[in-house]
């Protein structure tokens, strides 16, 4: 059976919702303090948005740090799944586990609204239930989510596939629906190489509730239920 | 000043070493007046130290004390079957289904907001936050009510951006959805801004707590931030007019820390529903003085602290700056001495120091150390509760009568086809986009309705159930019938509220005025605050707390008089809630409510005809009773597609905004709307753009129309079948006086979701020019 460790540090206040996501798709999913040098077991790692530690020097710069990152670490170099969200995808980023940095956005305010994206890779544990190319319409609420590389970085990036998520640019149809923050290449959520490590800077898990509205957010956490170790995990035990 | 009357309990206190001795002078820096320092000098049976006096200063304050205020809010309904805790304490509680219940509250930041709007508004926020976590709820929900003078003067526009900023920057970073909100223009307001938040939070009924101190030997412990010299006296400063000498109080402004405060809000929770404390306050405006003094008095007890033990931010603070200062993020928790080091163990958690500063007594003396030394003893029931009451003098100013009765001199501006775009373009009309796009809406995954519509709705995690959340007031309204105008200001929050499908439940308000030592000020406040009880009484909408800021003054003059209504109300089952905006193409438009034509202080004569004056149309009370209940019968019935409240505007504006949708859909709707056979008599501006209250502009499917015809019927509300949703981007055609007007939804979105930014000179403004 799946587990998923949702990661609190001081300053997270996504933390609730996204494990109310997970459980919502009958996954289990427990907190973990950043003072926690383990993961209990999680197999799949959540770091939830927020302004980790007050984002006062730079945004996931001190949470980098944390004892726990140590594990999360370890974790993906083991191949094991981490989806950053939001402050998450600013701390993978800060923490090298993800290329590139998330800056202060073009428009120099905190942006908050529903966004259109589109879904290009499928191939990681957070997107495989989607359709490449689907449409979603995620919220954003972000100051800091103006994805910015190196030109080498970008094009390896696009080169690779590595875009999992990318803002509809404004058209004549849909004007009011901008890349918020001025990202290079309209770039909203990339992935590392496998496929296992993923930053979002829009937010599935609060349009995760039919309820709520239409449930975009869904399919991530879908495709985290239906994610599963590798094989050669499962069956060899450890030399 | 030895002598001492029969109800004096003398008490010793000596002079902290190097504080200044106590001159009518200094009585006088600290605001308090003749009758009031001879009350002190009765009380306290001698001379007080310049430690106790500070202590009086703040604690007799307008702010804390409701001197002025206090007779006329006792007039207010504060009772019901849903109320768990009425005004009194940090924030008002109103019972919700299944052993949930809501605490809620609004409070001013103005002041400090005119001099340092930024960290102004972001304290405001914070402080508002702390007195609903302090009652163990959390805080699912913010909004704010905002006044700035016009936008084209710069002063304006850097006071907006930085209010704007403050509260976004602290609400967002502490994770707490911003669900609703208004913000006003008028010149009035320009030198003294309006600064109001709201917060809304939720807790298990069994889990509440009250800030009231009890049990001898308990100890009294200051938990959060240290205390620094920032924020000395802001009450004071609170509750004076501003004027050209107020730039030199920006050091009497708090600075926040919002990272913190989310530290202590996770702390205080866990340290309320693992019932560890006793009580617990936040310490807020006066800070540790108010905050000790009031619980004490509340748990009729004394304390005793020493101001040595108080983790402070720089050496060498005396004891008169620690009582006094509102740093903050700070809270004064009571608890029993064996649990200390358990709330120690929990704080550090959260990173946060708790350390005793001291014990609840049995004398009922609020008594002050500084390292041993007695430097304040104060009977302290008596410090809470003897400040003279006040009765001022209220009459209503000839010009507020004169201009009820005046007409629009001057000629129109525009045509009545040009007006409605004239409306939509006013920043008091135009959507708030550029507001609350800075404002996380989203957070806590539980936004039913965002900003942007009639209210805000939330859903009560792990229920079927939602909470309604609004602020409204028509400043205009107030300033030309006070009385009328305290009614529409709870009329149209109840109306907003309603529109969502929920039910009314209870107000917190917040009363912004001038000072109150002025007769017309005073008369405003007294009829507004007449117009507000009588119709919470005609809703069942108990006041269940709120907040007085008098003396906005600048040297132009008062404020508008604004009674700000914080409502919240209950939406049975959250499936059920009711946009604002027409959804679908062929829907009929239904019009409920009568049109009688009232123009008098609207928007139109305002923009149009550059006239503030005319009586404001009175507010029927039944007719707005018998509206709420039907829109709630009617949503749980599933007849509504969308209901949209009238009011700034009238029905042409409404019937606009219907159409125009939210600021995130593709294109409008047109609508077309027959008002020819409609308000017999009525001339065509009037009904366009009279704002009578008691109005909403429904859709329904056509399948739905008779049921909802009828329902309407029942409940007494006459019903006009004026159209039908048109197509996706067409537009607007309203026949009325043997005339068609046609207005094109895209260019009416494009005036209506960019007449701020382009004010503010928003770098989206180009790129969100189309519609």
């Amino acid at each position: 059976m799946l587990t998923v460790a949702v990661v609190r540090f001081p300053g997270s206040n996504c933390d609730v919702d996204a494990l109310r996501a997970v459980e919502r798709v009958g996954v289990m999913a427990q907190f973990v303090w950043h003072r926690d040098t383990s993961l209990h077991g999680a197999d799949i790692v959540i770091l939830p948005g927020g302004f980790s530690y007050g984002d006062y020097l730079r945004s996931g710069a001190i949470a980098r740090f944390s004892p726990v990152m140590q594990a999360v670490q370890r974790h993906a170099a083991d191949g094991g799944p981490v989806l950053g969200i939001c402050n998450g995808f600013q701390i993978l980023c800060e923490a090298h586990l993800l290329p590139g940095a998330l800056l202060r956005n073009a428009g120099l305010a905190f942006v908050s609204k529903p966004v259109d994206v589109v879904v290009e890779r499928t191939a990681t544990a957070f997107t495989s239930v989607f359709e490449p190319g689907v449409r979603l319409r995620l919220p954003v609420a972000h100051g800091d989510g103006r994805f910015v590389a190196a030109e080498d970085t970008l094009r390896m990036l696009e080169a690779e596939g590595r875009v999992v998520l990318r803002y509809v640019p404004a058209t004549e149809e849909s004007p009011l629906q901008p890349n918020p923050n001025g990202s290079a290449n309209h770039i909203a959520g990339i992935s590392n190489a496998t496929g296992t490590v993923v930053g979002l800077m829009p937010h599935p898990e609060r349009v995760a509730d039919p309820l709520l509205g239409v449930p975009d957010g869904l399919g991530f956490f879908t495709s985290l239920a239906a994610w599963r170790p590798p094989v050669s995990t499962l069956s060899t035990p450890n030399p | 000043m030895t002598s001492s009357t029969a109800a004096a309990v003398v008490t010793a206190a000596s002079p902290f070493p190097g504080e200044r001795p106590v001159t009518d002078a200094v009585v006088r820096e600290h605001n308090l007046n003749e009758v009031e320092y001879g009350r002190i000098l009765e009380l306290l049976g001698r001379t007080p130290t310049l430690t106790e006096l500070g202590v009086f200063s703040a604690l007799w304050s307008e702010h804390c004390s409701y001197k002025h205020s206090k007779p006329v809010l006792q007039t207010f309904p504060t009772a019901g079957p849903q109320v768990v805790q009425g005004p009194g304490e940090n924030a008002g509680v109103l019972r919700l289904p299944d052993g949930w219940a809501v605490a809620f509250k609004i409070e001013s930041h103005n002041h400090p907001s005119a001099v340092e709007p930024y960290q102004g508004a972001a304290t405001g926020v914070g402080g508002i936050l702390r007195d609903v976590f302090t009652m163990g709820a959390r805080p699912v929900a913010v909004l704010n009510s905002l006044r700035f003078g016009p936008l084209d003067q710069p002063r304006n526009r850097y006071l907006f951006a930085g209010v704007v900023r403050g509260v976004g920057d602290y609400g967002n970073c502490v994770g707490i959805p911003t669900l609703g909100g208004e913000v006003g223009f008028a010149p009035g307001y320009t030198g003294n801004p309006l600064v109001n938040a709201m917060c809304v939070g939720l807790l298990r009924e069994s889990d509440l707590i009250r800030a009231a101190a009890h049990g001898v030997g308990n100890v009294l412990l200051c938990v959060g931030a240290r205390t620094g010299r920032d924020g000395i006296h802001g009450a004071s400063f609170a509750s004076e007019e501003l004027s050209e000498r107020s730039e030199a109080r920006r050091p009497q402004v708090q600075v926040g820390d919002p990272f913190t405060e989310k530290l202590l809000l996770e702390a205080s929770l866990e340290l309320i529903t693992s019932g560890l404390i006793v009580a617990i306050q936040d310490m807020g405006a006066a800070g540790l003085t108010s905050s000790s003094a009031e619980m004490a008095a509340r748990g009729g007890v004394g304390v005793e602290i020493d101001t040595g033990l108080v983790p402070t931010r720089e050496a060498g603070m005396t004891p008169y700056e620690i009582l006094l200062s509102e740093s903050q993020e700070r809270m004064l928790v009571v608890a029993e001495p064996y649990r200390v080091e358990e709330i120690q163990r929990v704080c550090a958690k959260w990173e946060l120091g708790a350390e005793p500063i001291g014990h609840v007594t049995d004398d009922g003396i609020f008594r002050v150390r500084h390292h041993g030394l007695v430097v304040a003893a104060i009977p302290g029931q008596r410090l809470v509760d003897d400040c003279p009451i006040y009765q001022p003098a209220a009459r209503e100013g000839e010009d507020a009568r004169a201009r009820r009765t005046a007409k629009p001199q001057r000629p129109a501006r525009t045509d009545l086809q040009g007006a409605l775009e004239l409306l939509l373009d006013s920043p008091n009309l135009a959507s708030k986009r550029w507001v609350y796009e800075q404002y996380d809406s989203t957070v806590q995954a539980s936004t039913v309705l965002g900003p942007g519509g009639d209210a805000g709705v939330l859903q009560v995690p792990g229920t079927a159930f939602g909470l309604a959340v609004t602020v409204d007031c028509n400043n205009r309204l107030v300033a030309l019938d006070p009385y009328e105008g305290g009614k529409a200001a709870v009329a149209e929050a109840a109306r907003n509220i309603a529109c969502t499908g929920a039910v009314p439940l209870g107000i917190t308000d917040c009363l912004n005025f001038g000072n109150p030592e002025k007769p017309e000020v005073f008369f405003q406040f007294r009829e507004a605050c007449r117009g507000i009880a009588d119709a919470c009484r005609a809703f069942d909408t108990p006041v269940t707390g709120g907040n007085v800021s008098f003396y906005n003054e600048s040297p132009a003059g008062a404020v508008d008089p604004t009674p700000t209504i914080g409502m919240v109300g209950l939406l049975a089952r959250v499936a059920d809630r009711v946009p604002s905006h027409f959804s679908t193409p062929g829907d009929e438009i239904l019009l409920l409510g009568a049109t009688r034509g009232g123009l008098g202080g609207s928007a139109y004569w305002t923009e149009v005809f550059d006239f503030i004056g005319g009586s404001p149309a009175p507010v029927d009370l039944a007719a707005e009773r018998s509206l709420q209940r039907l829109l709630a019968s009617a949503a749980g019935r599933g007849l509504l597609r969308s209901a949209h409240d009238a009011s700034e505007g009238g029905l042409a504006v409404a019937l606009a905004e219907a159409a125009m949708g939210d600021a995130y859909v593709e294109s409008g709707f047109g609508a077309v709307a027959d008002l020819g056979a409609y308000a017999d008599g009525v001339p065509a501006e009037a009904i366009l753009y009279g704002e009578d209250g008691a109005r909403v502009v429904t859709s329904a499917a056509p399948s739905n129309v008779d049921a909802l015809v009828s329902l309407a019927g029942e409940h007494g509300v006459p019903v006009h079948r004026a159209g039908r949703v048109g197509e996706r981007g067409g537009a607007l055609e309203l026949r009325l006086g043997g005339r068609l007007f046609t207005w094109s939804i895209g260019a009416l979105r494009r005036i209506y979701y960019t007449a701020i930014p382009r004010r503010m000179r928003h770098p989206d403004v180009d790129r969100s020019a189309g519609a």
